[in-house]
Order: structure tokens, then C-alpha cells, then sequence
């Protein structure tokens, strides 16, 4: 399923410095990010960081147990509204 | 009587075979416990000596996780992929498939019977 061992997790570079940045300053602020595909690493964690959705930045808390994952899997691109209701037609017909 | 790692005892089956009735437990691990308890995978359940029955029960609970334990492990993980709020999480909260199957036709598996909706019109 996963990504080659040899070529090590894919970390978004310029999410990376400007966390490493906040992090040595000891700031926490919302980074806007597009870099959905970017693996989580333990540095990210306590910070919140706005992923794209295509639509708008949803802000993710990231957490230790989320370290590993990608910061897509925290933003889901579609939103299902439900289809139809159980009508009494629908139910009665069995 | 064969009693190992809780509930199980098939009786008339080849050990090999018996095993693989213990949750965790397949045909390639069932073969590699008998290889470290020694045991020849051919015999049937009811001819193990006691002595061999209490070897295989040792070398299953150094070398596996079975039964509750295993099934606890996996729920915890599934728990934990729904706590953190990722995609797995919300398909499992859901109860669909959670692998990037189709849902448009199939997946009965995860989604149990078939619920027919209707059409709610507008006025």
C-alpha cells in the first residue's frame, strides 16, 4: 500500500520551515496549507494547520496519534448531504 | 482434550487444520507453531498426547496474539483511526467501505441489506 522505505515520508519543505519557525519562537498560529499530500511529523504536533479542501482551509488540531497520517486524510473533500427519506411508498412496497 | 488459548477444540481434524479455528491463528502460523512446539502437523487432535497439547500451548502464547487479545487490538485500532477524525475514521463511523471501493453498486458487506429511499417531492 505505502510509500517506498528507501525514499522516507514526503514532508511539504516550506510547511515544514515555517513550522520549524513557530516552533523556535514558541508561537502557535494557523498555517493556511495546500500541501495535502504532506505526511504529519511530530514537530506539527499541537499546532493547527489549515488544509485545503478545494473549497476553503479546514483547520486541523493536530494531535500525536495523528502523526504518520497525511494532513489530506483530515480534510474531506466532499460533502455528502444524504439522498432520499424513507417515504411510505418505498417501505411499503416490501 | 485439546482446550488451547481459551474456547477451541475440533477433534477429528489434522492438528494443521484445527489450528486455524483459533481467531488469529491461519494456515501459515498454525504450521509455524507446530514447527517450534514440534509437533507433527499430520496428527489428528484427539491422538495429541497431553504433554504435546501443553507445548503447542506454550509456543501460541509466546509467539502470537490470539483470540480477545487480538480482537481487542483491532478494535482499538479502528477506534483510534475514528477518534483522530481521518477519512479511515469517518468511513468506519459511517459503516461504509474504508479501502476506496465503489459504493454505487456492491459493498453490501459493510453496508448490511439493501434500504430502498424514496423520493421526498418538493410542494
Amino acid at each position: 500500500m505505502g510509500r517506498s522505505l528507501k525514499k522516507g515520508p514526503y514532508v511539504d519543505e516550506k510547511l515544514a520551515a515555517k513550522i520549524r519557525e513557530l516552533n523556535a519562537r514558541n508561537e502557535k498560529r494557523v498555517i493556511k496549507t495546500w500541501a495535502r499530500a504532506c505526511t504529519i511529523i511530530p514537530e506539527f504536533v499541537g499546532h493547527t494547520i489549515a488544509v485545503h479542501d478545494g473549497r476553503k482551509h479546514v483547520p486541523v488540531y493536530i494531535t500525536e496519534d495523528m502523526i504518520g497520517h497525511r494532513l489530506g486524510e483530515f480534510a474531506p473533500t466532499r460533502t455528502f448531504r444524504g439522498h432520499g427519506h424513507h417515504t411510505e411508498r418505498s417501505t411499503a412496497l416490501k | 482434550m485439546a482446550r488451547i488459548a481459551g474456547v477451541d477444540l475440533p477433534r477429528e481434524k489434522r492438528v494443521e487444520v484445527a489450528l486455524t479455528y483459533i481467531y488469529g491463528l491461519g494456515p501459515t502460523k498454525a504450521r509455524q507453531v507446530l514447527a517450534i512446539a514440534r509437533v507433527d502437523p499430520s496428527t489428528r487432535v484427539r491422538n495429541l498426547t497431553e504433554e504435546e497439547v501443553s507445548r503447542l500451548r506454550e509456543a501460541i502464547d509466546r509467539n502470537c496474539k490470539v483470540e480477545g487479545d487480538l480482537q481487542r487490538e483491532v478494535q482499538m485500532n479502528i477506534k483510534r483511526l475514528i477518534d483522530i477524525g481521518c477519512y479511515r475514521g469517518l468511513r468506519h463511523r459511517r459503516g461504509l467501505p474504508v479501502r476506496g471501493q465503489r459504493t454505487r453498486t456492491n459493498a453490501r458487506t459493510r453496508k448490511g441489506p439493501r434500504k430502498t429511499v424514496g423520493v421526498r417531492r418538493k410542494k
